[in-house]
């Protein structure tokens, strides 16, 4: 489907949807009448959110939908991923086609304010960065003046780019394709001598897409920063709760050492934290509408923040990013979450 | 016998107004009328609540926000400091620009493609019908996608780029060709084409004026052609033969100097050439094909080539059935060009779905895109109507 048929129908739901859908509190009683949480992602992002060889979706994305469908619906598996291209996005959110964005969407000003959306956290600390091929002997973005660059629409990353070249007086050359896969194709192709997106995403395109990883280089220099998190729609504070306490749960449970491994022996620490935590004591749950076990299921099912980065991102795949940012605060990164009490 | 007129006279008069039909008439419409109001009032305003509910933006003040992206190619300088609206200029004219050259090249094919499917020569035919079905049957969109990758995968890097003419370059880039370095003798010699243009048309007329009157030919092609080429270059004489060119030169990272078509544009532009060049084809062979035998036989017997019955005697007349079915495929053409955004020629609907996913203002966006097509599409049925009335049988009902 192209973008334009997306955004139209995307129009069109707006103009006929009914109103109630944006009314506090209803996203989470319809996921649990429905025994589905409906879950924005990448058409195929490797490390973030991609269907593997069996057709079973991955990613840290994936692990944040989830997250999410094990603390309402008690079951992770009750997930049905809709694959959205950059262009549909938003649209797709605001026009309540998805009860949630997990799909590597940089959180800023306009959308958070004029697109009607609400961040709901940070699940990974990017940054935009620039990939060459390796023969062409470059070493730095600030070289690339006058070269062409593959860049996908409806991003960030298209602005970021007019704005670094404008600021440093360089000449660009943009080849703007809407979908991941061709723009990759275009430049593996040779059509650009550059292609720019978030870091991660050039490792996962060199680590995945290129015939020879070795042939291609990273550049230095980020452009910006990148902040990606989950998203939904304004004016469900509720859901906006649970959700962003889903990504809370897994940072604290790294934090706390809990894994989805232990944490059947931990229902039984004596640490009043980890049982409030657990659901073993307290109302924590009831407050967001949710049952107490709400975390416990998240930390059993899917696992903390540190697993699920290890299995889809560090070194436990394909990519092999270091934690950097990414690493929890008491570890001198940024991954910090408020006291769960 | 009176009795019974009367009383059908009655029946007539006693019809209840409901049950009269032009009363019922005016009524459905009106019923209808009032559905559609009610129905478009209440989109727009279930609209308006659910974007001011959902904290969305409305309005079309993005519009004179600056755009803050780049675009590859433009008529218009562009620059990434520019507003939205001018970023939505670019993609229009860009629209506008394949559109245009798309109807020309694809009207030029369909016709020669068209004639030589009804050859007797049998290789052409089967050529011809070849392409036909070939291509006509693929979706478009494929056939971008076929002819871009062809182009970006197929030829080589900017620094071996492929030389075929001196000063023209082919790569994966697209191609760079010398462009004159302009001065006030090619001012003068676009006036002398000009002057030359509306020449021949003076002659073509009082030529075709003096045949109707006196059955003399006069050589009219060749005269006109020797003014609109003589006439320019007469100038460049005059000016003083200028030849400066500026030559595009490998520099850095591609090419730079000269004019320059990109593969994007290109890949656009034979897809939709030579996917509408199918269907043109066909109209013409059918305006062909309705035009009775028996007129090429007369023409035959009255002494004229084969040629000349074509351009003479049939294709004059098949143009009148070729040209209502051959304003759909002109819009077809202009419509899918918004195909573009699958192989990054910035279009209308690029820019414009860019525009859209910067702002979030999708409603504001497709409604831009809707007015813009509509527009277009109407100038050019109303421009096809308008030519199909001036050649059509006058007199004959």
């Amino acid at each position: 489907m192209t973008g334009l048929a997306t955004a139209s129908l995307v129009a069109a739901s707006i103009s006929f949807g009914s109103t109630s859908a944006a009314l506090a509190g209803t996203t989470l009683d319809a996921v649990k009448a429905r025994g589905e949480l409906i879950c924005g992602v990448h058409t195929s992002l490797y490390g973030f959110g991609y269907p593997d060889e069996k057709g079973a979706w991955r990613g840290i994305d994936i692990d944040m939908c989830r997250a999410v469908a094990a603390a309402v619906l008690g079951d992770d598996k009750k997930v049905k991923y809709v694959p959205l291209s950059a262009q549909a996005r938003l649209t797709a959110l605001q026009s309540g086609e998805i009860d949630m964005l997990s799909r590597n969407t940089t959180w800023t000003l306009t959308r958070d304010t004029a697109n009607g959306l609400n961040f709901t956290g940070v699940n990974y600390y990017d940054g935009q960065g620039f990939m060459v091929a390796k023969k062409l002997g470059v070493s730095s973005a600030k070289e690339l003046s006058g070269a062409t660059v593959c860049v996908q629409t409806g991003t960030t990353t298209e602005l970021n780019l007019a704005d670094f070249f404008r600021a440093n007086k360089m000449e660009l050359k943009p080849v703007t394709i809407e979908k991941y896969e061709e723009v990759t194709g275009a430049f593996l192709a040779g059509r650009c001598d550059a292609i720019t997106s978030d870091a991660s995403q050039l490792a996962a395109i060199r680590a995945n897409d290129t015939p020879n990883p070795a042939d291609y280089v990273i550049l230095p220099e980020l452009i910006s920063k990148e902040p990606l998190g989950p998203s939904v729609r304004q004016g469900d504070d509720q859901w906006f709760d649970v959700v962003k306490w889903s990504l809370f749960a897994m940072v604290e449970a790294e934090e706390r050492g809990l894994t989805s491994a232990n944490v059947d022996a931990a229902l039984k620490s004596p640490d009043p934290n980890v049982q409030r935590i657990l659901g073993v004591t307290g109302d924590l749950g009831k407050g967001m509408g949710l049952d107490n076990k709400w975390a416990y299921n998240i930390i059993k099912m899917v696992g903390n923040y540190g697993e699920s980065y290890e299995r889809n991102l560090g070194m436990g795949s394909k990519l092999q990013l270091s934690r950097g940012l990414n690493a929890l605060w008491t570890n001198g990164g940024l991954m910090y979450a408020p006291p769960m009490r | 016998m009176m009795a019974v007129s009367d009383q059908r006279a009655t029946t007539v008069t006693s019809v209840p107004w409901w049950n009269d039909r032009r009363i019922r008439a005016v009524l459905y419409q009106v019923v209808v009328l009032a559905g559609v109001a009610l129905l478009v009032a209440f989109l727009v305003s279930n609209t308006l609540d659910n974007l001011s509910s959902r904290n969305i933006a409305t309005g079309f003040g993005f519009l004179s926000r600056e755009a803050g992206f780049a675009v590859s190619e433009s008529v218009i300088p562009y620059n990434p400091a520019d507003s939205y609206f001018h970023v939505l200029i670019v993609g229009l004219l860009n629209t506008l620009k394949v559109s245009v050259l798309g109807i020309i090249l694809a009207s030029l094919i369909g016709t020669v493609v068209g004639v030589a499917r009804l050859s007797r020569n049998w290789l052409v035919a089967r050529f011809a019908a070849a392409y036909v079905e070939g291509l006509r049957n693929v979706p478009v969109l494929l056939q971008l996608f076929f002819w871009y990758s062809l182009i970006t995968e197929a030829l080589p890097s900017p620094r071996q780029a492929l030389n075929p003419l001196p000063g023209v370059f082919l790569s994966g880039r697209g191609l760079r060709f010398p462009e004159p370095v302009w001065g006030p003798t090619h001012a003068a010699m676009g006036v002398a084409l000009l002057a030359g243009i509306a020449v021949a048309w003076g002659v073509a007329r009082w030529a075709r004026r003096r045949r109707e009157r006196t059955g003399q030919l006069f050589p009219t092609g060749r005269v006109a052609a020797g003014l609109i080429v003589g006439l320019p270059l007469l100038a460049w004489l005059f000016g003083g033969a200028p030849l400066a060119m500026d030559v595009p030169e490998l520099r850095g990272f591609n090419f730079s100097g000269g004019l320059s078509v990109t593969p994007e544009f290109t890949a656009l532009l034979v897809g939709l050439v030579l996917y509408t060049g199918t269907f043109i084809a066909e109209i013409v062979r059918g305006g062909i094909l309705a035009v009775a035998h028996g007129q090429t036989e007369a023409g035959l017997a009255l002494g004229l080539s084969r040629g000349q019955v074509l351009r003479l005697i049939v294709l004059p007349q098949a143009i009148r059935v070729i040209i209502p079915p051959l304003t759909s495929q002109y819009l077809n053409l202009t419509k899918n060009s918004s195909l573009a955004v699958a192989i990054g020629f910035p279009d209308l609907v690029s820019t414009a779905n860019t525009a859209i996913n910067q702002t979030g203002q999708a409603v504001e966006g497709i409604a831009v895109i809707m007015a813009v097509y509509l527009t277009v599409s109407l100038s050019i049925s109303t421009f096809m109507n308008w030519y199909n009335r001036r050649i059509a049988l006058k007199g004959a009902r």
